[in-house]
């Protein structure tokens, strides 16, 4: 795990794992990294916790994590802080998404039947209360909320045979909203200040070559947060998404694709006016 | 009958007080299997003494090995007239003691031979029925066990009970819908579905079945049936309850067709007819004498089997087998004739129902390739009389046009250089266009002429279009005077590979009526489209690629855009603008379609991309004949869509030009209801959307006063909602540039040398402050 400064480009430091690094991501005040790391060659999965030394020249880190567990079970591949910054948010291989106390690596709450695949993609909102994440999972589900002090005690679920994308209440892991796309989905981003979420994916690595452009599913997609419902599509890629982040500020977007581009897009003026579906006052 | 039912109050008793079971042992009486079955009775044996047996029982097992039924001598038994001394007497045996007692007046000369199981006495009995033994003699084979159930057989003939009627259901209801809507079936994975197709709202789901059909769905030429193929054979659909209306025997079917008028259906297998043993018999079934053949022909009404061909494959040229023609029987517009060709030979013409062949000879036509019926128009009257176009492939190629049932020849054109013929009537018997597909002398390049025959006109005046390309499609307008032909140059015709999209132009023909001639309305060059669909109406066209993975673009057409003005301003005034009427409505696209259909009111178009032919988004769209897509669904395994037909209007000539003069007050009122619906389904939505909102929005002011909450209990001080937004810290950058632009050193002989210097400053946003620049050297 490599440290930069932006505007030099330079690298600040470096962290060795014994495994790959599957994901990275700060906390909301940027005082805290957290990892995942791979589950390998006798190698537990792990998820660390690193103080960001802003003294100095930032070349001074410390080299121990702050905090450090072994989450078990499915193996974990996407993390993130949750709204209050010792609780970590894990989505993991099997579909599985939950909550871990950062410090005790005790596993606080889970959603176990969250996908039913690899869950690719995990981002937060920009006060961390939800979430979205993707799948390539081939069944949406929707879950009855557990609370924070219970485990998840039932769940009811709706086949519907195509891939998801959900967001979900950070405190309770209970789904909010679904968004059904007829490909799998390597990627999933919320737009602030705008109800839209952006969604990316194709299909999977190895059929990419049998696939034309034309069938569009390596197209960025816009769904609308609240309708679940697609609003647009932005081309560009000729190979599967495997990534998107929009800027915080929500006035562009980044996508990365399998095809060895990093696309940065600007929004258009009419993105900001444009009301399709009228007035109406959606919260944040 | 005795009653023994079990609710009733009639039990009969004896007089002794034991219930009579009699009834009911008879009706469960268990059929002994009498262990006989390989024991045949094979009559019609020459009367011989016993001198002769052994010579008679030897040629007998000769005669049975010769048709593959081998019998040994011994396993004969030939029983004996004592009292004359010669064979069938009455030789008490434990085989035939019974027997005789009941059959020796009725047979005369007959022998026993026994086989090793049921199975080869069944094929001996077979194949040596009836088989000549020597000129005066022939055998009769029966089985053992056969001959005693016919001679217990009662005599007396009852009449069978009259089947009580039950009414059929009306096989057009779905005519009579109140909304008007139009009906699809829709065939995707196990599943046949039909719906309804109306406005977004009327749209549903009539009736759904999963598992109906094996192989695919069809409709019956005006809609009254749908037919499923099964592997037994066909079964025909109807009426409101979608119940099963008629069904047609026919092993491992594979084609179907329908008479124009729904009165018969031809089917087809790949395989054989084979009729096995214990097959049940009647007219609805095959019979031995249908062996072999692959084409059947059934009366709908009845489900009787009416004959059976053997299919003709056309001899190729080089020997190579060509594909089988389907529908392989054509039929006559009125269903009254059906004809089958045989290539190079001869056209073969039933009248129906008998199914016999026409004045019992065919039109013998050396050399003939094909044939068509000419269609049925509105004009016509009853009785008029059919005309045939008939092909033929001899040098130099002939175009006839015969009259039926005479069978005068009405008109004939030779043809030279021809590679291959087609011949298209126009849907109301107007016109035939004959498309010729000429090769230059050195036979490298191919070239078309499209002669047409104006057969409501004396003579049939055959007018020639020469082209210069060589034409993949040709569609006439339905009732109309136009034609749309899609013509191609590209160095890759005939050889499609993948990825190769042929680039075609798209013309369009308009019959001048004072000259009588044919001439070209307009080109739509460097197309790629390869179909023509035109609206079962007329007038609108859709050009569609389709089965090319690179391109799949639908282009909707109107031919006459400016109708409503030429029939103000007068039929005058659009003659000198040749052309123009024709416009561009739309352009569309659905990905790698393989099909599309008009639905019968000519309002809609489906296109489908069927798993048949690949498996990239299944599924279909229905867009309305502007080029608008009014649905699409992408569904995995899907396989067909097929619009129900409508039978003819029932409405007369006058009343139509009654409907089409007050179309203004209809269009109001179906106006109205289009306007009503849209307002009642943009409410419904913008409730939902309100409703959607106002739950996030909840939810979110909820989730934030929880979450500060949680945080305050956590002891931070994190305050997630800031009450006001304070004023942001602006902070103001201010950046100086200074830009040398130019330094010049001047000297002044009598003052001391000063440095000047000149400054360009550029500032970036926020205020200035009291900033002075000075620099000196």
């Amino acid at each position: 795990m490599r440290l930069w400064d932006i505007q030099t480009g330079k690298c600040l430091y470096r962290w060795e794992f014994p495994t790959a690094v599957k994901r990275v991501t700060f906390s909301e005040d940027d005082d805290q990294v957290v990892c995942v790391t791979e589950q390998r060659m006798g190698h537990q999965g792990a998820i660390r916790v690193f103080d960001i030394n802003r003294d100095g020249d930032g070349t001074d880190q410390s080299k121990e994590p702050l905090s450090f567990f072994n989450p078990t079970g499915s193996k974990a591949v996407v993390c993130a802080f949750a709204h209050i910054p010792s609780l970590i948010l894990t989505g993991h291989e099997s579909g599985k998404v939950a909550l871990f106390d950062a410090k005790t690596g005790e596993e606080v709450l889970c959603n176990e039947r969250a996908h039913l695949d690899v869950v690719t993609d995990l981002q937060m909102s920009t006060d961390r209360t939800y979430f979205i994440t993707s799948s390539k999972d081939k069944t949406a589900r929707a879950s009855t909320p557990p609370t924070l002090s219970q485990k998840p005690t039932a769940l009811a679920c709706i086949g519907l045979g195509y891939e998801a994308c959900q967001i979900y209440d950070t405190r309770t892991l209970m789904v909010i909203k679904t968004f059904q796309t007829e490909t799998p989905l390597n990627s999933a981003a919320l737009a602030p200040n705008k109800p839209y979420i952006l969604l990316g994916g194709g299909q999977d690595a190895m059929s990419v070559t049998t696939t034309s452009l034309r069938q569009g599913k390596f197209e960025t997609r816009f769904w609308h947060k609240i309708f679940e419902e697609e609003v647009g599509r932005v081309k560009g890629h000729f190979g599967p998404v495997n990534t998107i982040a929009v800027s915080p500020k929500g006035d562009c977007y980044a996508s990365g694709g399998e095809d060895g581009f990093v696309r940065v897009h600007h929004f258009d003026e009419s993105y900001f006016r444009a009301k399709p579906y009228g007035d109406l006052e959606i919260e944040e | 009958m005795a009653p023994n039912s079990v609710n009733g109050v009639t039990h009969e008793e004896d007089v002794d007080g034991e219930i009579d079971y009699s009834d009911i042992e008879a009706k469960y009486k268990v059929q002994y299997d009498e262990g006989l079955d390989n024991i045949l009775v094979v009559d019609g044996v020459p009367i011989i003494d016993k001198s002769k047996l052994d010579k008679l029982l030897a040629r007998i097992s000769k005669e049975f090995a010769r048709k593959g039924a081998p019998v040994k001598t011994e396993d004969m038994f030939v029983p004996w007239n004592d009292s004359t001394g010669k064979s069938n007497g009455c030789v008490p045996s434990v085989l035939n003691m019974l027997l005789l007692r009941s059959l020796a007046c009725t047979i005369d000369r007959y022998i026993f031979v026994e086989f090793k199981n049921a199975e080869d006495a069944a094929y001996a009995m077979a194949t040596m029925h009836g088989h000549p033994f020597d000129a005066k003699h022939t055998l009769f084979v029966n089985r053992f066990t056969d001959v005693e159930k016919f001679a217990n057989l009662d005599e007396n003939w009852t009449e069978p009970e009259a089947e009580p009627y039950k009414p059929k259901e009306h096989l057009r209801a779905w005519l009579g819908d109140a909304l008007g809507r139009d009906q699809y079936a829709m065939y995707r994975g196990e599943d046949v579905e039909v719906h309804w197709h109306g406005k977004p709202s009327q749209c549903e789901v009539a009736h759904k079945r999963t598992g109906w059909t094996d192989l695919y769905v069809s409709w019956s030429p005006v809609g009254t049936y749908l037919a499923t193929l099964h592997r037994p054979g066909v079964r025909l659909w109807g009426g409101p309850s979608w119940e099963s209306q008629q069904r047609f025997a026919h092993p491992l079917v594979k084609l179907i067709d329908f008479s124009p008028n729904e009165n018969y259906l031809v089917t087809w297998s790949h395989d054989p007819i084979v009729v096995p043993e214990g097959m049940p018999q009647g007219p609805q079934y095959f019979s031995p004498e249908d062996e072999g053949n692959n084409i059947a022909v059934w009366d709908i009404k009845t489900g009787n089997l009416l004959r059976t061909f053997p299919s003709a494959l056309p001899e190729g040229e080089d020997g190579a087998k060509r594909q089988m023609q389907w529908p392989a029987l054509k039929w006559s517009a009125d269903d009254q004739f059906v004809g089958r060709v045989t290539p190079g030979q001869q056209i073969s013409v039933y009248e129906l129902p008998s199914m016999r062949l026409n004045d019992k000879k065919s039109i013998k036509i050396d050399g003939v390739v094909d044939f068509e019926w000419c269609p049925h128009g509105d004009k016509d009257k009853e009785d008029a009389e059919k005309a045939i176009a008939a092909e033929v492939a001899n040098q130099p190629a002939r175009v006839s046009v015969i009259n039926f049932p005479s069978r005068a020849i009405l008109r004939q054109k030779n043809l030279f250089n021809v590679t291959e013929c087609k011949l298209y009537w126009q849907n109301q018997g107007d016109f035939l266009c004959v498309k010729v597909d000429r090769h230059t002398k050195t036979k490298k390049s191919i070239f078309c002429n499209l002669e047409i025959f104006r057969v409501r006109e004396k003579d049939f005046p055959i007018e020639v279009v020469e082209l210069k390309d060589a034409v993949t499609d040709f569609s006439w307008e339905p009732k109309g005077e136009r034609f749309a032909i899609i013509s191609s140059n590209d160095p890759n015709l005939g050889n499609p590979g993948p990825g190769v999209t042929i680039k075609t132009d798209v013309s369009f023909y308009q019959l001048v009526r004072a000259k009588g001639d044919f001439k070209l309305l307009r080109t739509l060059p460097g197309r790629t489209s390869n179909t023509i669909r035109w609206s079962p109406r007329g007038r609108h066209v859709v050009l569609a690629t389709v089965g090319s993975s690179s391109k799949s673009e639908l282009e909707f057409w109107d031919l006459d855009f400016n109708l409503d003005e030429m029939r103000r301003e007068g039929p005058n005034q659009s003659k000198e603008e040749w052309g123009v009427s024709i416009q561009h409505l739309g352009t569309a696209d659905h990905y790698a379609l393989t099909d599309a259909e008009w639905d019968p009111s000519g309002r809609y178009l489906a296109t489908s991309a069927s798993a048949w032919r690949h498996t990239l988004e299944n599924g279909y769209a229905i867009w309305d004949f502007r080029g608008q897509e009014l649905e699409k669904q992408i569904l995995d395994r899907f396989k067909q869509l097929l619009w129900r037909p409508r039978p003819q209007t029932l409405l007369t000539k006058e009343q139509q030009r009654q409907i089409r003069r007050n179309l203004k007050e209809y269009s109001k009122q179906f106006e109205e209801e289009d306007a009503a619906e849209e307002s009642n389904v943009s409410a419904e939505l913008v409730a939902l959307r309100k409703r959607l909102v106002d739950e996030w929005n909840a939810w979110r002011l909820r989730c934030k006063e929880e979450v500060a909450e949680e945080l305050k209990k956590g002891g931070k001080k994190v305050e997630i909602i800031p009450e006001q937004p304070k004023e942001e810290d602006k902070e103001e950058i201010e950046v100086w540039i200074d830009e040398v632009i130019e330094q010049v050193e001047e000297e002044v002989v009598d003052e001391a040398p000063i440095l000047l210097l000149q400054l360009a400053d550029h500032a970036f946003g926020g205020y200035m402050t009291d900033l002075t620049t000075t620099s000196s050297i």
